[in-house]
């Protein structure tokens, strides 16, 4: 893996890249180290319902009295479990789809990126909702949802960088030698897959996320008491006028980690895209 | 069958989409190979020379298809004759690389770029052979040693972006012969290369062409390269042989407008300074062949005939074939009317 090293490198000598690397290197730990770091359980109550800020609550507390640093800390779990398993399973499926798509072409092609349209026609956080309508409620079936809506873009994506894959010397060399088929595509056509499926993740996973608050927000996501960004602000709506960093302080960090993701995106791109080096 | 290899009546189509019928960009090719033969096929840009040979390899992919009534007889090592171009596909992986492989124009992109030269010379053993892994390594090494690269432990280990062109041509020529092919197809091995090197790999494939007893279909548009290396030459025009014959004879006795255009553009070192011979005209695009002579247009000997029928491929001596109506005798004359 000399690639990821040198991919890590030089991402750190873009000056966004390194904000985007740190920052969510910083999101990730808070998930991981939440029961360490938050000061309260999340779903207790603690003081005085709605209280403002303060040295001890930092964020405040909810109308039950909960403290929102702590849900905040615990809802950045939730939202990094649903956007990488959600991502997973729209890279995986849409990973195999346009391979197969691309490799094939012909009717296997029309037939998957036919479908693959349909999908997309959609506006996602619709299509998610449909999906969670149809499977029921709850955290799992959110993930899938989101996940099923991740599909299209990374079957479109894969494909293209197969279909323009397909047409190096390399490859047409691998098949004049005898290679079989899925040798090629493992060893030939994969690797120059890698570039464009790394940044659409990335930019899967805020999208995922925000479309996880999104959901959770309409509440057909995350359901209550367990703590998910888009579900506090979803809560907070109701008493806007009388607690407003009830919902400053989720939308807050929904804004930020997408962001941050975002910014990693845009510099993995420029990182990979080996026209832009020089 | 005496040939090694017998292509007859091969058309190459190109799909157009449902409603449009396809384009013929190759028809009626009939090419025979023979055991240890060294074929030139010569012809400019898009004349279709690539593709057929492509098609020997089975490697024409989405829009191009071979026609109906297309026929590629090859014996195998066993002594059958198969043909090609009904051969299953897990038959004809089988096949490609080991009794047929082919060397690419541009070693720079032919190799990929991810793996050392070991990998991808024993890519074409692994498939071929149930060697263990340093018994491949031990056949890849002897191969780099026969296709003279120097320091060929390194090489090895090293990535193709490491090599120089030639070197590069060098390993390919080594991934090509290392299953010991009974036919070799180099579409244009040394038209990417400097002016010293090609010699030098024109050289090296004529010595290995004698130690591995191979045919060779050496795909140019150098004719210097078919006079260094071929005895038998077909010229391509427009998706259609116009001549074919030995190489002496295509030289001496040319018999086609074409081919005779073709040698009269050739630059000469030390000749007498004149200006560079070229056949007026452009090539007719594929599908909007007018119903007579495809050279017809460009043709300094054109004449009525030429724009009403095709003038068919006869002999005008014996082993030298034409397609012209300059040539063709006075019964097909007749019968073309």
């Amino acid at each position: 893996m000399k690639r990821l090293g040198q991919t890590i490198r030089d991402l750190w000598k873009d000056p966004m890249g390194r904000i985007g690397m740190i920052g969510i290197l910083l999101v990730i730990l808070v998930a991981i180290f939440a029961p360490l770091a938050a000061p309260f359980e999340p779903d207790k109550m603690v003081a005085m319902p709605k209280s403002a800020p303060s040295a001890d609550y930092w964020f405040g507390t909810d109308n039950y009295g909960r403290d929102i640093f702590s849900r905040i800390l615990y809802g950045a779990r939730v939202s990094l479990e649903v956007g990488i398993i959600a991502v997973g399973i729209g890279a995986v499926a849409g990973y195999i789809l346009g391979l197969l798509a691309g490799y094939f072409e012909g009717w296997v092609d029309r037939v998957i990126m036919c479908v693959m349209d349909i999908l997309f026609a959609f506006p996602s956080i619709l299509l998610a909702i449909f999906i969670s309508a149809v499977l029921g409620r709850g955290l799992v079936n959110t993930m899938i949802a989101i996940g099923i809506v991740n599909i299209p873009v990374f079957a479109r994506t894969v494909r293209a960088a197969v279909i323009s894959a397909k047409g190096l010397e390399y490859v047409s060399n691998a098949r004049s030698v005898g290679v079989r088929t899925g040798a090629i595509l493992v060893r030939h056509i994969s690797p120059n897959v890698v570039a464009p499926f790394t940044v659409q993740a990335t930019l899967a996973l805020s999208s995922a996320i925000l479309t996880e608050a999104s959901m959770s927000f309409l509440g057909l996501g995350i359901q209550p008491p367990d703590p998910s960004w888009g579900s506090m602000l979803s809560e907070a709506r109701t008493f806007m006028e009388q607690a407003p960093w009830m919902a400053i302080f989720p939308a807050l960090f929904i804004i930020v980690t997408i962001l941050l993701f975002n910014i990693l995106g845009d510099s993995l791109r420029d990182v990979l895209d080996p026209k832009l080096k020089t | 069958m005496d040939h090694l290899l017998e292509m007859r009546n091969l058309s190459i189509d190109l799909y157009r989409g449902r409603r449009t019928p396809p384009v013929k960009l190759v028809e009626g090719i009939d090419l025979n190979i023979d055991k240890k033969q060294n074929f030139g096929i010569v012809g400019e840009s898009g004349c279709g020379k690539s593709i057929t040979c492509s098609s020997i390899m089975g490697l024409l992919s989405f829009p191009l298809s071979v026609g109906a009534g297309s026929s590629i007889r090859f014996q195998r090592e066993n002594g059958t004759d198969t043909e090609l171009l009904s051969l299953p596909k897990k038959q004809m992986q089988q096949l490609r690389g080991k009794e047929i492989s082919m060397i690419f124009q541009e070693p720079m992109t032919a190799l990929d770029p991810m793996y050392t030269i070991e990998d991808q010379i024993v890519e074409s053993l692994r498939f071929h052979t149930d060697l263990s892994r340093s018994a491949m390594r031990e056949a890849a090494l002897e191969m780099l040693r026969k296709v003279k690269i120097p320091r060929a432990e390194e090489i090895l280990k090293e990535y193709p972006h490491h090599l120089s062109g030639g070197m590069l041509q060098r390993v390919m020529i080594a991934i090509a012969l290392i299953n010991n092919p009974r036919l070799l197809i180099a579409d244009e091995p040394t038209t990417a290369l400097d002016v010293t090197i090609q010699a030098q790999i024109l050289d090296l494939m004529n010595e290995l062409r004698e130690s591995y007893d191979t045919s060779v279909i050496m795909i140019t548009h150098d004719l210097g390269v078919i006079a260094e290396t071929c005895e038998q030459v077909a010229v391509f025009y427009a998706g259609q042989v116009v001549e074919q014959a030995s190489v002496d004879d295509i030289f001496h006795h040319t018999a086609h407008p074409y081919t005779s255009g073709l040698l009269r553009s050739v630059t000469s070192l030390g000749g007498e300074q004149k200006e560079l011979y070229t056949i007026r005209g452009t090539v007719p695009t594929a599908g909007q062949f007018s119903s007579g002579c495809r050279f017809a247009d460009r043709c300094e000997h054109c004449t009525a005939r030429c724009r009403e029928a095709v003038p068919p491929l006869t002999e005008v001596a014996p082993g030298h074939q034409c397609r012209c109506w300059l040539h063709a005798s006075g019964a097909e004359k007749e019968a073309a009317r």
